[in-house]
């Protein structure tokens, strides 16, 4: 039964170090095979779940994961860059220095809180959700330092898969609720496609800044 | 009583019926509010069901009736209570005897003139929200029916929402209510506590603990207190009231305030336990300070109206007194005291809401004939209205606690119970308690002044201008609405032993003991507070004397000096001018008061603009007055409130990323607060 517990931390780790590559990788490209890994470390460390607590439901959350983040999401946005023509770097707000230590701080941070308010709880839970809650804020972090949009919307996203590991390591989440909010990341990704090919017809750029420029009372 | 049955006593059935008529006439008059001839229904229907409820609160009152059942309305666990005993009983009478006369005076109002769908369906909504307060068996009940209260009156008082200075009363007195009310809700969710039952039985067997006392005494102090118009939270009032209809303010000062009160005895002298003694400081501290501001704001004012609301502030003054007495000699265990001071508290709800009324209805009338209500334009209206004249002096003599009226029976008994004061075991009781007595006498003097003034200015004299020369008697409905009340004031003044003998077991539930020497006077009618030997106050003795001496006075001065009325020219030393402006004005007669207490509590600065030689314009003499109350409670947080709000809209106007960022280290935070705190 040990090995449960370490495969799936090993997964968890493994997806929160993909967050932190999230966090200082600068090339688009890059970004995107990044974050297909995350979703399909996410997909393997539910499989690992559904298998290890025989759960099944939670093979189609996997199935789903794997699907629509590992491939379905990573592929749209690949062609969307390239229909977009932003293939150069992405820069960013803060240093990459000072944003991964941030990051540190974030997810110690995490680590405390949950382990401190959860001593109840099996440490199964515990840790899942101390590193689920890591990514999430990484993801937080990753849309606030980005200025691309199509890399907010990768953040957005990586938050999206700590929801999802957060979801699967509390039990009792109803499937209904795990495959709609599947689906309505996928609904978002549309949505923001759309906006983002409306900015970049707009104002030639993807940066947000033009975004900022145009409400006219900004200081 | 626990049950949802429909188990009711006949008096509260019967109340209800007048209370359901009020709703009826209400709902009648929203829908038909086109016809005129609707309109005027309200108000005989407001008759027949204020005296169906009055009636039924009598009964209620004499019988002691307590009873009450449970409604599967409001919200889903707790319900609705509704519950009559003898203090809801008392209020519900103030209130009903207060509709009735309001009422009556509505039915000579002019049918084109007067009548408007702003106000004749809301005046019934009024009275329902006001009785359905004092019916109220649950926190949720009262506080809606209290919101109720406020919102129907608010659309009264902007009825007349063409003069700006109407609609800045409006707004002033929404925000006061909004606050108030508020300030009720913690009270109420402290006396509710953690069990969060609201049901006043439930609050009346868990009273909370000291702490949670304090902060409840605190809450309902505020809440209850700036709706009665407790100084130095009253600046909304003498805005609100005049600006209202005057049959309406009659209801708003007259009645709304009692029930203010209302709520403050109940939830301080009924489901808040056993007193402690220093809950009667802030009573006694600022009732005294009302008492005598709100008189020299009144003494002060030139608007007939304004005055008579500033008058109010001062009789609300002289109530809390009596309320932080009667806790006082209660925490102490004076319960024969306590019953004087009861007595004195309610007995002046009832009287105030009698002559305030009368007053208000007769600044009605005198703003009905002449369009005018400040003082420099009003005088000399004793030889066009004589009927009115005749009953606003009732008014006047009873709110200036003149015997035999019914102002002195209450002033009398609260002097009794501050009489009694040196029995306390508390030393700043001790001391507070004549303090206090001094402050009341001299409110009493500034009531003297100021209705000496207001009668004079606005009766005597000869008229300021052309409409109070051209001004004509009021319509006989209203004539009759002034002559019960002032009935009232007079049987009242009269009969104050049988009005405390009635109320006695609400005072056995209030102050713990009924009047310890009720009926051991020398003549069933004679009122004695503490013993037949030391206090009694025989009031119809005294009005036989009084008129007895006073008719052999005229007789005999008459009889000195002849019977024939000369028509001579004026002493032209005294008259030289013919001008009105020579009499003696308003200002004129409150300003040595102005130059006493002016400089220290309005800061008043008097400055001469005397032009050079050779100039010809004239001299003037202004008066520059402050209102402390208003500039540092009213105006001064609603500029803090204008500058922050100026300063952080600068939020609406942020990037994308900012306000992500906003969103995160909101979330940082919440995140570090757990962390640190678990």
């Amino acid at each position: 039964m040990n090995h449960a517990y370490d495969v799936s931390h090993l997964l968890a780790g493994l997806m929160l170090v993909a967050s932190f590559s999230l966090l200082y990788q600068d090339r688009i490209f890059a970004v995107l095979n990044i974050f297909a890994a995350q979703a399909i470390l996410l997909s393997m460390a539910v499989g690992w779940e559904a298998w290890t607590q025989q759960r099944p439901h939670l093979f189609i959350t996997a199935a789903l994961a794997l699907c629509l983040k590992g491939i379905i999401i990573p592929v749209a946005l690949h062609k969307m860059i390239v229909r977009l023509g932003v293939h150069r770097d992405v820069e960013q707000v803060v240093g990459v220095g000072k944003t991964l230590l941030l990051g540190l701080a974030l997810t110690s941070l995490s680590l405390m809180l949950v382990l401190k308010i959860t001593v109840a709880a099996d440490s199964f839970t515990r840790e899942g959700l101390a590193l689920a809650l890591a990514i999430i804020l990484l993801g937080m972090l990753m849309m606030i330092t980005r200025r691309n949009a199509v890399t907010q919307i990768v953040g957005f996203m990586s938050l999206e898969n700590g929801l999802i590991l957060a979801a699967t390591g509390a039990r009792g989440m109803p499937l209904v609720v795990e495959v709609s909010v599947a689906f309505s990341v996928l609904i978002a990704l549309f949505v923001f496609a759309v906006f983002v090919f409306r900015i970049r017809e707009r104002f030639d750029s993807v940066d947000i800044e033009a975004l900022e420029n145009v409400r006219g009372d900004t200081k | 009583m626990t049950g949802a049955g429909f188990s009711a006593a006949p008096q509260l059935a019967i109340l209800l019926a007048g209370i359901a008529l009020y709703a009826a006439a209400a709902v009648f008059a929203a829908v038909f509010h086109r016809h005129k001839s609707v309109l005027a229904a309200v108000y005989p229907i407001c008759i027949v069901a204020a005296a169906i409820a009055a009636g039924a609160s009598l009964a209620a009152l004499l019988g002691n009736t307590d009873s009450g059942f449970r409604l599967p309305l409001g919200l889903p666990v707790i319900g609705l209570h509704i519950r009559l005993d003898a203090l809801s009983a008392f209020f519900v009478l103030i209130v009903n005897l207060g509709v009735l006369t309001t009422a009556i005076y509505g039915l000579g109002l002019d049918r084109d003139r007067d009548l408007s769908a702003r106000v004749e369906p809301f005046f019934p909504a009024y009275a329902l929200a006001m009785n359905l307060v004092l019916i109220a068996g649950d926190a949720f009940g009262f506080l809606f029916s209290w919101e109720l209260m406020s919102l129907t009156s608010w659309v009264l008082v902007v009825s007349r929402h063409r003069d700006a200075g109407n609609r800045h009363a409006g707004h002033v007195y929404l925000v006061m209510a909004a606050i108030g009310t508020v300030s009720l809700l913690f009270a109420f969710g402290g006396l509710a506590g953690a069990a969060g039952n609201y049901a006043f039985d439930a609050i009346r067997a868990a009273p909370p603990g000291p702490l949670v006392a304090g902060l409840v005494l605190a809450g309902a102090i505020f809440g209850a207190g700036s709706k009665a118009g407790i100084a130095p939270l009253h600046a909304w009032l003498p805005l609100a009231h005049p600006a209202a209809p005057s049959h309406v303010s009659a209801l708003m000062s007259g009645v709304m305030t009692k029930v203010a009160i209302y709520g403050i005895i109940r939830i301080v002298f009924d489901l808040l336990g056993t007193p402690i003694w220093w809950w009667a400081l802030p009573f006694l501290l600022l009732g005294a300070m009302t008492a005598v501001l709100g008189l020299l704001y009144a003494v002060l004012d030139n608007d007939l109206k304004r005055v008579l609301a500033y008058s109010t502030v001062e009789n609300i003054g002289i109530i809390f007194v009596g309320l932080g007495l009667a806790l006082a000699f209660k925490a102490s265990g004076l319960s024969a005291a306590a019953a004087v001071a009861m007595a004195a508290t309610l007995l002046h709800c009832l009287n105030h809401s009698w002559f305030k009324s009368l007053l208000f209805l007769g600044a009605g009338a005198v703003l009905h004939a002449t369009g005018r209500r400040d003082f420099d334009g009003l005088g000399g209206l004793i030889h066009r209205m004589p009927v009115t004249a005749a009953f606003w002096l009732v008014g006047a003599m009873s709110i200036s606690a003149l015997p035999p009226f019914n102002g002195f029976v209450s002033e009398w008994l609260l002097f009794q119970a501050v009489l009694a004061g040196p029995a306390f075991p508390e030393p700043i009781l001790r001391f507070m308690s004549p303090a206090v007595g001094a402050m009341l006498a001299l409110a009493a003097a500034l009531a003297a002044a100021c209705f000496v003034r207001a009668f004079g200015i606005v009766y005597l004299g000869r008229p300021r201008s052309r409409e109070a020369a051209e001004a004509h008697e009021t319509a006989r409905p209203q004539q009759v609405a002034m002559a019960l009340l002032a009935g009232l004031c007079l049987l009242g003044g009269l009969f104050g032993g049988v009005a405390v003998s009635a109320i006695q077991p609400l005072l056995q539930t209030l102050a713990g003991a009924p009047l310890p020497a009720t009926g051991t006077g020398p003549t069933p009618f004679s009122l004695v507070a503490f013993d037949a030997a030391r206090s009694i106050y025989d009031a119809p003795t005294i009005a036989i004397f009084l008129l007895t001496s006073g008719l052999l006075v005229t007789l005999l001065v008459h009889h000195l000096s002849g019977r024939r009325t000369r028509l001579g020219p004026a002493w032209d030393c005294g008259f030289p001018d013919p001008s009105p402006l020579t009499q003696y004005s308003a200002s004129s007669f409150s300003q040595p008061l102005r130059r006493v207490y002016g400089g220290t509590v309005f800061g008043a600065s008097e400055t001469i603009d005397m032009p050079q030689p050779g100039d010809n314009r004239p001299a003037s003499l202004n008066v520059q007055l402050h209102d402390y109350a208003w500039e540092l409670l009213y105006a001064a947080p609603a500029r803090a409130v204008v500058g922050l709000s100026a300063r952080l809209n600068a939020l609406q106007f942020l990037t994308i990323r900012s306000y992500l960022m906003l969103v995160f280290s909101a979330l940082i935070a919440l995140l570090l607060i757990a962390a640190v705190w678990f």
